[in-house]
């Protein structure tokens, strides 16, 4: 069946429930389509000698009442997997084969999922373009000189060129936002705290979050039902009541008001993203919202905070990699010398940057410069949304600054990669939930995605919102196999 | 009051911040680094603009106390599991090049 791979998730889900379709069917079509993509190189392993086998044992064994019965899934290589190499895209974990299971993925596997590979991803998820990987940089599918984005960009390509049905990445600064938005698909960012941290590759423990990426917005509040749990394991882990997101998942926003903030309409923003953005606020007019101007002051000091916060938060989670307990070794004369040749070696350009300018703000003398700095200019943009949601219920704005960018454009340049998040970074620093959802094509056809941002807990609000502009945006994109010789 | 720090990172910053986060860094990186670094800090200093005297820092947004949990035994025997990645052959211990003369 040639259209399986079309379907999506849960159009699969229903069809296995159905049984017009078998696990194996869905898991050959993934897998064969994968192995003719290996071009897009948004693999890091495979597993599909062992996603076959899985879905056969389920064939022979189903489970109809898992909520992802045999449904085979990819995802992003910074998630532990029992068993199987999990590298965060980094040569000094290139050989690192966990004994455990992340949470999250344990919650997919508990709902009858099956792995089929760990998805490519910027090194340490640190990157805005897939192009840090240890492993190559990954391409989009929507064009060969493209970046899908990052930092879960083998997520997003992966996902847009129909290798897996949905996925799931990370999103420290807009990891998980920005790939979505760039290749035209869905990504959703929960309230940190929602899904467990625990066996993630830690970059910047207070920002990141897992989440996910999918074809459609029903889609998302089904895998994120799933994997958004709470968990003894994870130290920040809030056990709050989670609702059912499918069950509640509502087309009536009749009401809601719908903040747009002022200082979004940042200097030299492209009329594309200005029409972008008026055309959310209408069809959200049209589902019966009501718009509100909104002020979140602080704004343009999201990103040299999170500049800041997130690399010194990175340089004392990646103090681990020394070469000793696991993952790559650079022998040396005496114990700092291998210290020192192994992480220096170990290390792409953009982590050792990172981990330097992390060590800097920490050090002596400038930490109340600039980390205490960073943490109460923190405060006061928490601050700014906290005030905001007082009199609006959500708040709409671009994803990011433009569409997906070329190869290889802005890797020399680091203030100007950086820049891209600067609409998903401040709703980390909040700790909020945001999706980004496609709404639009750019001139040269590349897509365009609206972000909206919801309160803390209040994911299935932003998803009943971003479902009834979904319907009414009714977005289009049709990506040519152009990589399948 | 306004923090005004003056702001360049020069070889040997590089070098002291290459100790401390144990990353050796040659002399033609050390230089490339300084430039990238110095473009960042002049991007990061408009921090600056805004008087923050008065401002609680904000570490965390799960701002609740830390729970506790009690103190059982949870896996036991993980030894062999510890040790399986350990980059040298040696199965009993991680081993690291000698320390003591």
């Amino acid at each position: 069946m040639s259209d399986i791979i079309n379907f999506n998730l849960s159009e699969l889900v229903l069809n296995i429930k159905n049984k017009k379709i078998s696990s194996t069917e869905i898991t050959k079509a993934y897998v064969e389509r994968s192995d003719k993509s290996k071009h897009l190189n948004s693999y890091n392993e495979e597993t599909f000698d062992e996603a076959l086998k899985k879905a056969n044992e389920f064939d022979s064994k189903p489970d109809f009442n898992k909520m992802l019965p045999g449904i085979p899934i990819a995802v992003k290589d910074l998630f532990c997997t029992k068993n199987i190499k999990t590298t965060a895209s980094s040569k000094i974990l290139d050989n690192f084969i966990p004994t455990y299971e992340s949470t999250v993925t344990q919650n997919l596997w508990n709902q009858g999922a099956i792995l089929l590979g760990k998805l490519n991803c910027d090194e340490f998820a640190m990157g805005s373009s897939n192009e840090t990987s240890y492993f190559g940089n990954v391409i989009s599918p929507i064009d060969k000189n493209l970046v899908p984005g990052g930092s879960s960009g083998g997520s997003a390509s992966a996902l847009a060129a129909k290798l897996t049905p949905a996925t799931i990445g990370t999103d420290t600064g807009g990891s998980i936002r920005q790939p979505a938005s760039f290749t035209g698909t869905v990504g959703l960012k929960p309230t940190y705290g929602s899904c467990s941290r625990y066996g993630i590759v830690a970059f910047a423990s207070s920002l990141d979050q897992a989440g996910p990426m999918t074809r459609n917005v029903k889609d998302s509040a089904l895998m994120l039902e799933i994997i958004s749990s709470f968990d003894d394991k994870d130290s920040t882990s809030i056990n709050f009541k989670r609702p059912n997101y499918t069950k509640d998942l509502s087309i009536n926003i009749k009401g809601k008001k719908i903040g747009i903030p002022k200082e979004y309409r940042v200097d030299g923003m492209s009329k594309e993203i200005e029409n972008l953005w008026e055309n959310g606020k209408n069809y959200l007019k049209d589902c019966g919202a009501e718009i509100i101007d909104i002020s979140l002051p602080h704004t343009k000091f999201a990103l040299p905070t999170y500049y800041i916060v997130a690399p010194a938060e990175a340089s004392s989670n990646l103090a681990r990699y020394d070469g000793v307990k696991y993952g790559f070794r650079n022998e040396g004369e005496n114990l700092i010398d291998m210290y020192e040749k192994t992480r220096s070696e170990g290390f792409g350009d953009e982590v050792k940057r990172r981990i330097m300018i992390g060590t800097y703000v920490l050090s002596s003398g400038y930490y109340d410069a600039y980390y205490l700095k960073a943490q109460k200019v923190r405060r006061l943009i928490k601050n700014d949304f906290d005030n905001a949601f007082q009199s609006v219920d959500a708040i709409l704005t671009p994803s990011t600054p433009s569409s997906a960018f070329k190869i290889g454009e802005k890797l020399n340049d680091p203030v100007s990669m950086y820049l891209n998040d600067i609409f998903t970074v401040p709703v980390n620093l909040a700790g909020l939930p945001g999706i980004s959802i496609p709404a639009g094509l750019d001139k040269k056809g590349y897509p365009l995605g609206l972000q909206i941002i919801g309160k803390a807990f209040d994911e299935q609000n932003i998803l009943n919102i971003a479902y009834s502009m979904e319907d009414k945006i009714n977005f289009k994109f049709d990506i040519k196999d152009w990589w399948i010789k | 009051m306004v923090f005004k720090y003056h702001m360049t990172i020069d070889l040997k910053t590089i070098k002291h911040i290459s100790k401390l986060s144990r990353i050796s860094v040659d002399d033609k990186k050390a230089k490339k680094l300084a430039d990238d670094l110095n473009s960042i800090f002049k991007w990061i200093e408009q921090l600056n603009e805004l008087n923050t005297e008065k401002v609680d820092p904000l570490s965390s947004i799960a701002e609740t106390k830390l729970r506790l949990r009690k103190d059982e035994i949870k896996s036991e025997n993980t030894r062999e599991e510890i040790l399986k990645n350990s980059p040298d052959e040696n199965k009993d211990f991680f081993v690291v090049p000698k320390v003591v003369e």
